[in-house]
């Protein structure tokens, strides 16, 4: 089967980016590492579909490509789609509650953490940036693109998202619970 | 009957589009899943019937295309079996959440949406058990999590926001994987349907077949969480609604071990990785547990021995005799109702006593008998003492190992003696604290089990709500069906044997183009 190395490498490309962005802290820059590799993996499908440039089902024998790994392509193009939908209202919503997009750490890990640092003052928070020599880029950089205001200084922007209520429920108790609630979840 | 295997999928679906459209109709919404899921079981059970009455598997060809090139969907014992499995306990979890939501309002389960997506969660399920073509299962897998995204962040509060992102994120790398593999084996191969894949997989060199192979079993490792990929469950469980983690915890794993199943016995039969899977199992086992150990609240003990579990299964997939694929099966079945009714009778414990930490709860057992009987047969069942379908499940695993005999079945036994015991102690300790203990009794907490404070949750405190019967009927018809897996354990276990010395015979496509056809 003869492929094209240049789709080899832009795929090789968008999968390495990709894979380096997903490891970030940020949701958003997880969500565009999650675009690349989705891009990365219908390029990989188009690559195994032979030599590019030919259509399927319309031609003379043996110039024609294979019309399926275009199907699955499509496919895939539109459950990334939705899931980066899904996404992008994940992290609207976690910009809502104050959490500045990033993914929060294990509690296990933060109550191991803990314990550790009872016993042993010298061990400092694994997230302090700048303290320790730096074995990956990502201790130095700062992540979050999108704090424009910091949530928590402005105690009148609350959620004020609508809360999903049949008939008849009364929906202004519903959302003065729902704060009510974030305020005990609020550490 | 082949007729009705596409209607496993199809009814759910349906649902889904008549619940999301009457939003507003609470009653209606309830009436439409419980219904659909209630019809899905009887079909499920007519399927497996059939399919175990004839011996033969039945294939159906979606949209009649000819069957290399079309969609097929392909129903064998195992599949039959798993949809019924699920169905019951999708059911009984349904009646559960009914009744939580009938007593809280909107809050735990908005209920426009939780129908609606709790039926697309069914579909993805059913989907990939009855898949024939490696695609369709990616398909199936995407609509169960893609629902399960949706489920696991319900009401979006700031913990499940937090949770749910780790979640998904996870699921999302797991995803790519699968596809990726797809693709290469598609480029290997030249086609996604698992027969013809199963055919032409032993002609490549092993070193292909080898690579291909370990990204499916890396995909599929993830979602049914194995141990180095493991780390991601106790994590996002615990803080979804109880109704959620209950069905999360029976089914979504378990979709990923029957995709492993299917991926060891039948489309990569040709390459063998039993010992890394041995290995791997042992890990999962001892790993997963003594997290357990180390847990004081109930959700999360239960969440790590969910983990430790799935080393069994991996462990008697590994083993790969015919005897094992039996057990296994066996296993799973057990292990899907058994931890669903245990997750079931925790959400009650947390509306009875306003907290799920063993270090917070105590005198349940004078508090409500009821609620303690549904806490302590699944919880023993679980630890696997006789005459529990766990200990069968066990005990059919260790014998199948023996009959192998190699130095490493016997270190897995062990190992999974081991399991069983702390599993016992985890869950036993649970009993004590929570319900054996005196309401004022703090001697235990301040003194032997006092290292647990630290661990995280462990000082949750709500309030707490009243049961509504529903919950309690549908937590002890749970509890009534573990039972029935001793009770009807012969026949069951006929039929996971018959199972497993099916799967190891490879289904060529001429056998499905026939029963397609």
């Amino acid at each position: 089967m003869d492929v094209s190395l240049t789709l080899v490498i832009i795929m090789a490309v968008l999968f390495a980016a990709g894979v380096y962005a997903m490891m970030e802290r940020s949701l958003t820059r997880v969500l565009i590492g999650f675009l690349l590799l989705g891009n990365a993996t219908n390029l990989l499908l188009l690559i195994v579909m032979g030599v590019p440039g030919k259509a399927p089902f319309f031609g003379e024998d043996g110039a024609l490509s294979d019309p399926l790994p275009q199907a699955l392509t499509l496919t895939a193009i539109v459950i990334t789609f939705a899931v980066s939908a899904f996404l992008l209202a994940l992290i609207y919503r976690s910009w809502q509650l104050g959490q500045a997009d990033t993914v929060e750490d294990d509690e296990d890990d933060v109550a191991l953490r803990e314990r550790t640092d009872a016993e042993d003052e010298i061990i400092e928070d694994e997230s302090t940036p700048g303290e320790e020599e730096a074995t990956t880029d990502f201790l130095e950089t700062e992540t979050s693109p999108i704090t424009v205001l910091n949530m928590r200084d402005y105690a009148y922007i609350r959620d004020d998202a609508p809360v999903d209520v049949p008939d008849g429920a009364s929906t202004g108790s519903a959302n003065h619970a729902e704060g009510e609630r974030d305020e005990e979840d609020r550490p | 009957m082949s007729a009705l295997v596409p209607l496993v999928v199809m009814l759910p679906l349906l649902g889904a589009a008549i619940t999301l459209i009457y939003g507003r109709n609470p009653r209606l919404q309830m009436l439409v899943t419980a219904g659909t899921l209630a019809s899905v079981s009887v079909i499920a059970a007519i399927l497996l019937a059939t399919v175990d009455g004839s011996g033969k598997p039945l294939a159906v060809s979606v949209g009649g295309w000819p069957v290399p090139f079309g969609i097929v969907l392909y129903v064998d014992r195992l599949a039959a079996l798993m949809v019924l499995v699920s169905s019951i306990v999708l059911l009984a979890v349904l009646l559960f959440s009914i009744g939580q939501g009938a007593a809280d309002g909107v809050e735990e389960t908005p209920i426009s949406i939780f129908n609606p997506t709790y039926l697309i969660l069914a579909a993805g399920i059913f989907d990939a058990f009855i898949a024939g073509d490696l695609f369709n299962l990616y398909v199936g897998f995407e609509i169960l999590l893609v629902a399960s995204y949706v489920l696991i962040t319900l009401g979006s509060t700031e913990s499940r926001i937090r949770t749910g992102a780790v979640y998904i994120v996870v699921s999302l790398v797991s995803s790519i994987l699968f596809l990726a593999a797809i693709a290469m084996i598609y480029g290997a191969v030249g086609t996604v349907n698992m027969a013809q894949i199963a055919e032409r997989v032993a002609q490549l060199p092993p070193q292909t077949q080898l690579v291909l192979h370990l990204m499916l079993v890396i995909a599929f490792g993830i979602k049914a969480a194995i141990f180095p990929v493991s780390f991601w469950l106790p994590d996002s469980y615990p803080t979804a609604p109880a109704p959620v983690t209950a069905v999360f915890a029976g089914l979504l794993t378990k979709v990923g071990v029957y995709a492993l199943i299917r991926t060891e016995t039948q489309l990569f039969a040709s390459s063998d990785i039993n010992t890394l899977l041995l290995i791997v199992a042992l890990a999962t086992m001892v790993v997963g547990v003594l997290g357990a150990v180390a847990q004081a609240e109930l959700k999360r003990i239960l969440s790590f021995t969910l983990v430790s579990h799935v080393g069994y299964m991996i462990f008697g997939l590994a083993i790969a005799t015919e005897a094992a694929i039996g057990a296994t099966v066996y296993y799973i079945v057990h292990h899907i109702v058994v931890q669903t009714t245990l997750f079931l009778a925790v959400g009650l414990i947390e509306r009875k006593a306003g907290s799920t930490s063993i270090l917070r709860v105590s005198g349940l057992m004078k508090a409500a008998p009821l609620l303690a009987v549904l806490y302590f047969v699944p919880a023993i069942n679980l630890g696997g003492l006789p005459p529990f379908s766990g200990f069968i499940g066990k005990i059919a695993l260790f014998e199948a190992a023996a009959q192998v005999g190699t130095p490493l079945m016997i270190v897995l036994i062990m190992g999974g003696i081991l399991t069983s015991l702390l599993t016992l102690y985890a869950l036993m300790r649970a009993w004590n604290l929570a319900f054996w203990r005196e309401g004022d009794d703090f001697s235990e907490i301040e003194g032997r089990v006092g290292y647990l404070g630290k661990a995280p949750a462990a000082d949750v405190q709500q309030e707490t709500r009243r049961i509504p019967a529903i919950m309690t009927v549908a937590t002890a018809g749970m509890v009534a069906v573990t039972v029935s897996l001793t009770v009807f354990a012969g026949p069951l276990y006929a039929l996971c044997d018959r199972i497993g010395a099916g799967l190891l015979q490879p289904v060529s496509l001429v056998q499905i183009d026939q029963e397609a056809g």
